[in-house]
C-alpha cells in the first residue's frame, strides 16, 4: 500500500486535506426529515407518509467516524442516503462544509460527489456485472473529467493496491471476486476522488466473520492515511464501538441517544439504547442461559409503524419506565444539565426520564 | 476420515451397548458439479442427546447448512451415477432408526414429526398464499388423523405458547401481515407441532435485530427445556452459540476442525481457525482493541479445496510443521490433556499448540 502513488495519481488538489478548523463540523444535519408520500387511487392522492426520517440533528467533524446504530426500519439508512443527497430531504438542512446541500439540483451537486462517497451493503448488487473492475473503479475520473498525472489505469491500479488488490484484477469482472475483495472494490471506488466524507451504509454485514475484521480493519488504516470522515450505519454494535468515535442510537426516525463512544457504550442514559446493548449476545459461555437473561432488558413487542408513530415519545409503547408525560411532550435530544448524573457537552439523550 | 467414530469412547463413559438419541457418523455429502465434485460435507461425526445442544460454526461454504439439510433427508439424491443431487454416504442413527439409506416414505413420516427445521428466513419459508393457521394445521394433521378443528386448535395453543399476541385472530393471518420477529415466532410454533424430538434451526436469528434475536434466544431455551428437545443450532454468530450450545462444532471446508464441550472450545481452543475466529470479532464485553486482528485470505472455494488442511493457506502456523500441512490431511484427534472429550484437526503437536494458545491467543481473547 503506497501513500504517494496514491496522492500523485488523483487530481494534486492543495489544501483538500486538512482543512477547516477542529471545530467547524464538516457536515451538519438540522432537523432532517424524509417523508416518503403513500398514494392511493386513480389520482394518486397523497394519503399518508412514511415519516422513516423524522427530524434528526447531529454534525459529523472532520476525520471523525459518527456511528448510527439501530434496528431495521428505524431510519439509518434513510439518513445515509439523505446525507449523500441520493434522497432529497422533505424538511431540514443538510450543510457540507458550511454550504446548504438540503436542496440542489443534480448539476450542482456533482461538483460535490467528489468530497461526499458512499460505500454499499451489497457488494453483489452495487458493481455493475458487466463493467471490469477498471472501468467501475475509473468511472469516477470520467465523469468528473480528471486526469491523473500517470493515466486513469495508473491511478486506478494504485487505488486497487491501496484496498489490498492486486493490479492486475484490472480487468476482471465483478463476478471473479469473493464477497470480502468485491467490497474492497466498492470501497476503493469510494476513495477515487479522494472524498472527504464517506457514508458506508453496513458495509460489513454481509461478509463472513473472519472477512469481516479485514475490511474494519481497512477502513481504519484509509482513515490513517487519507483523513477521512467516516458516517458508519450498521446494526452490530460490536463493530461500531470498534470502528467509531461518536455513536448515535436512531429509534423510529429520531435519534434517541448521541454520546462519545465511551461514554455510549459504559454509560448510556436512554432506556432504547440500554436495552439494545444488553440483547447482545456476549460470546461466554459462562453466562449462558438464566443468567443471559436476568441481565438482559427484554423488550416486548415490535417496533410501531413509521406510518403512524406513538404521539410524545417514540419509545413509550415499549420503554418500562413511560408515564404519563412521555404520552403527551416529546422530548428533545438534549445535553442533561441538572439531576444527579450530568452528562457532557457531547452526551444527549432524549428521555424524560434518563437513568 | 475421523479414526474416532464416537467422541464419547474417548471421555465421557456411557452405558455401552446403547446409541445416543442423534449418532452422526462419517457423513459425507457430495455433489456432482460441471465444475467438478463438491463435496460440501466430507465425513463429520457428532452425537447428541435429548435436551442437549450442538451449535455447529462456520463461515459461508463450510458444510453446516448442507449438514442440517442432510440430517432431514432433503438433498435431492443423485441417480446412480452420482450425478444431479447429493451422494450421502455415511451413517444417521436417530433414535435407533438409520436415516441415510432410508427410503423417502420413512423420511417423510419422520420429516416434522420426529424432527423439524427453523429456517433462516420465514418469509420465504412461508407459504405467502395460505394463512399462518392453514399452514400450522398442515403439518400436524400431516402426522396425525384429527379433524381440522382439532388441528385449528392445536396451532393456537402453540402460536399462543411462542408468544403470538391474540393467537385466536392472528392465526387466520398471512405470513406477510406478521413482522419479522412473529413470523420466526410462527416458524418456532409451525415445527413444534408434532412436538419433534430433534429440532434443527439454520441460522434461526441472523435475519432478526438484536432485540427481537434476544427474544427468539430466550424463547428457544425454554421451549427446548420444556419439551426435552435434542437442538442443533447452525450459526456464523459465535454469541448466539455460547448463549445457547452445551456442545461446539466448528466446521471449516466441509470437516470439523474442533469439536468439544463450549466452555472448552471458547475458553481453551486448539484450532488455528477457531483461534482466528474468536480473535477477529469485537467485543463488547472487552476493552476496545486497537486493531483486530483478522484471518488472512478468503475461505476455501469448495470445488478446488487446498491439499492437505484445508485452513494452510491461511493459518500462521504452517511454517512451525515443514511441508506436512499442504501434504496430509490432518485427523480429528482427541487432545490429550483435557479430561473431557475434545477433539482437533490439527497436525501441530498438542503442547505446541497448548503452549500457543497460552503464550499469544489468550491475551488477544
Amino acid at each position: 500500500m503506497s501513500t504517494d502513488n496514491y496522492s500523485s495519481a488523483t487530481v494534486a488538489d492543495a489544501g483538500r486535506a486538512a482543512s477547516g478548523a477542529a471545530s467547524e463540523p464538516l457536515l451538519s444535519a438540522t432537523g432532517v426529515q424524509m417523508h416518503f408520500p403513500i398514494r392511493r387511487g386513480l389520482l394518486r392522492r397523497t394519503v399518508g407518509a412514511v415519516r422513516a426520517v423524522d427530524g434528526v440533528d447531529f454534525e459529523v467533524r472532520p476525520g471523525e467516524t459518527l456511528g448510527l446504530v439501530g434496528e431495521s426500519g428505524c431510519g439509518k439508512s434513510t439518513t445515509g442516503r439523505l446525507l449523500t443527497r441520493l434522497l432529497e430531504p422533505t424538511g431540514g438542512t443538510v450543510k457540507f462544509e458550511g454550504r446548504d446541500i438540503t436542496h440542489m439540483k443534480p448539476g450542482e451537486l456533482r461538483p460535490l460527489r467528489r468530497d461526499i462517497q458512499m460505500v454499499f451493503q451489497d457488494p453483489q448488487s452495487s458493481l455493475n456485472p458487466r463493467h471490469t473492475i477498471g472501468s467501475i473503479v475509473g468511472a469516477p475520473f470520467e465523469i468528473q473529467g480528471i486526469k491523473s498525472p500517470n493515466g486513469t489505469k495508473r491511478a486506478v491500479q494504485d487505488l486497487l493496491a491501496l484496498v489490498g488488490l492486486s493490479p492486475e484484477h484490472y480487468n476482471r469482472y465483478p463476478h471473479e471476486f469473493s464477497g470480502g475483495q468485491r467490497q474492497r472494490i466498492g470501497i476503493a471506488r469510494a476513495l477515487a476522488l479522494k472524498p472527504k466524507l464517506v457514508v458506508a451504509d453496513e458495509p460489513v454485514s454481509a461478509l463472513d466473520v473472519s472477512i469481516q475484521a479485514q475490511v474494519v480493519n481497512l477502513f481504519e488504516d484509509l482513515q490513517a492515511e487519507l483523513g477521512l470522515a467516516y458516517v458508519f450505519i450498521a446494526h452490530d454494535l460490536s463493530v461500531v464501538r470498534h470502528i467509531s468515535d461518536r455513536v448515535a442510537v436512531m429509534y423510529l426516525g429520531k435519534i434517541v441517544e448521541i454520546a462519545n463512544r465511551d461514554d455510549l457504550y459504559s454509560s448510556a442514559r436512554h432506556p432504547y439504547t440500554q436495552a439494545l446493548l444488553s440483547a447482545v449476545p456476549i460470546p461466554d459461555p459462562d453466562r449462558k442461559g438464566e443468567e443471559a437473561k436476568r441481565e438482559r432488558i427484554l423488550l416486548t413487542g415490535d417496533v410501531p409503524s413509521p406510518i403512524n408513530p406513538p404521539s410524545g415519545c417514540r419509545f413509550r409503547t415499549r420503554c418500562w419506565k413511560a408515564q404519563e408525560i412521555c404520552s403527551t411532550q416529546e422530548p428533545p435530544l438534549v445535553q442533561l444539565t441538572s439531576g444527579p448524573r450530568p452528562t457532557g457537552a457531547d452526551h444527549k439523550v432524549a428521555c424524560h426520564f434518563p437513568d | 476420515m475421523s479414526t474416532i467414530s464416537s467422541p464419547f469412547e474417548v471421555g465421557d463413559a456411557r452405558p455401552s451397548g446403547s446409541r445416543p438419541f442423534l449418532d452422526v457418523n462419517d457423513l459425507h455429502v457430495h455433489f456432482s458439479t460441471e465444475d467438478g465434485l463438491v463435496k460440501s460435507v466430507d465425513g463429520i461425526s457428532f452425537q447428541l442427546e435429548r435436551g442437549q445442544t450442538l451449535g455447529i460454526v462456520g463461515e459461508s461454504g463450510s458444510g453446516k447448512s448442507v449438514t442440517s439439510l442432510s440430517l432431514l433427508g432433503l438433498h435431492k439424491k443423485a441417480d446412480r451415477k452420482g450425478r444431479g443431487g447429493a451422494r450421502m454416504t455415511g451413517e444417521i442413527w436417530l433414535d435407533g432408526e438409520e436415516l441415510v439409506s432410508a427410503d423417502e416414505a420413512k423420511l417423510r413420516a419422520l420429516r416434522g414429526n420426529k424432527m423439524a427445521m427453523i429456517f433462516q428466513d420465514p418469509l420465504s419459508a412461508m407459504h405467502p398464499f395460505y394463512t399462518v393457521g392453514d399452514q400450522l394445521i398442515e403439518a400436524y394433521r400431516v402426522h396425525h388423523k384429527v379433524s381440522k378443528s382439532e388441528g385449528r386448535k392445536r396451532a393456537i395453543e402453540m402460536l399462543d405458547r411462542v408468544g403470538i399476541p391474540q393467537p385466536n385472530s392472528r392465526v387466520d393471518d398471512y405470513p406477510h401481515q406478521f413482522s419479522g420477529g412473529m413470523r420466526q415466532r410462527a416458524m418456532i410454533a409451525m415445527s413444534l407441532m408434532c412436538d419433534p424430538q430433534l429440532l434443527i434451526a439454520d441460522e434461526p436469528t441472523t435475519a432478526l435485530d438484536v432485540t427481537v434475536q434476544a427474544q427468539i434466544l430466550d424463547l428457544m431455551r425454554d421451549l427446548q427445556r420444556e419439551f426435552n428437545s435434542a437442538l442443533i443450532i447452525i450459526t456464523h454468530d459465535l454469541g448466539v452459540v455460547a448463549e445457547l450450545a452445551d456442545d461446539i462444532m466448528v466446521m471449516y471446508g466441509g470437516k470439523a476442525v474442533e469439536y468439544g464441550p463450549a466452555k472448552t472450545v471458547f475458553t481453551a481452543p486448539e484450532h488455528p481457525y477457531t483461534w482466528g475466529l474468536l480473535t477477529s470479532m469485537p467485543r463488547l464485553d472487552r476493552p476496545v482493541q486497537d486493531r483486530l486482528a483478522p484471518i488472512p485470505g478468503n475461505p476455501p472455494s469448495m470445488i478446488n479445496v487446498p491439499s492437505g488442511c484445508a485452513f494452510n493457506p491461511r493459518c500462521g502456523f504452517v511454517a512451525q510443521n515443514g511441508g506436512r500441512c499442504s501434504g496430509e490431511v490432518p485427523e480429528l484427534l482427541q487432545t490429550t490433556s483435557s479430561g473431557r472429550r475434545h477433539l482437533v484437526r490439527c497436525h501441530l503437536p498438542v503442547d505446541v499448540r497448548q503452549r500457543t494458545f497460552n503464550e499469544e491467543i489468550r491475551t488477544l481473547l
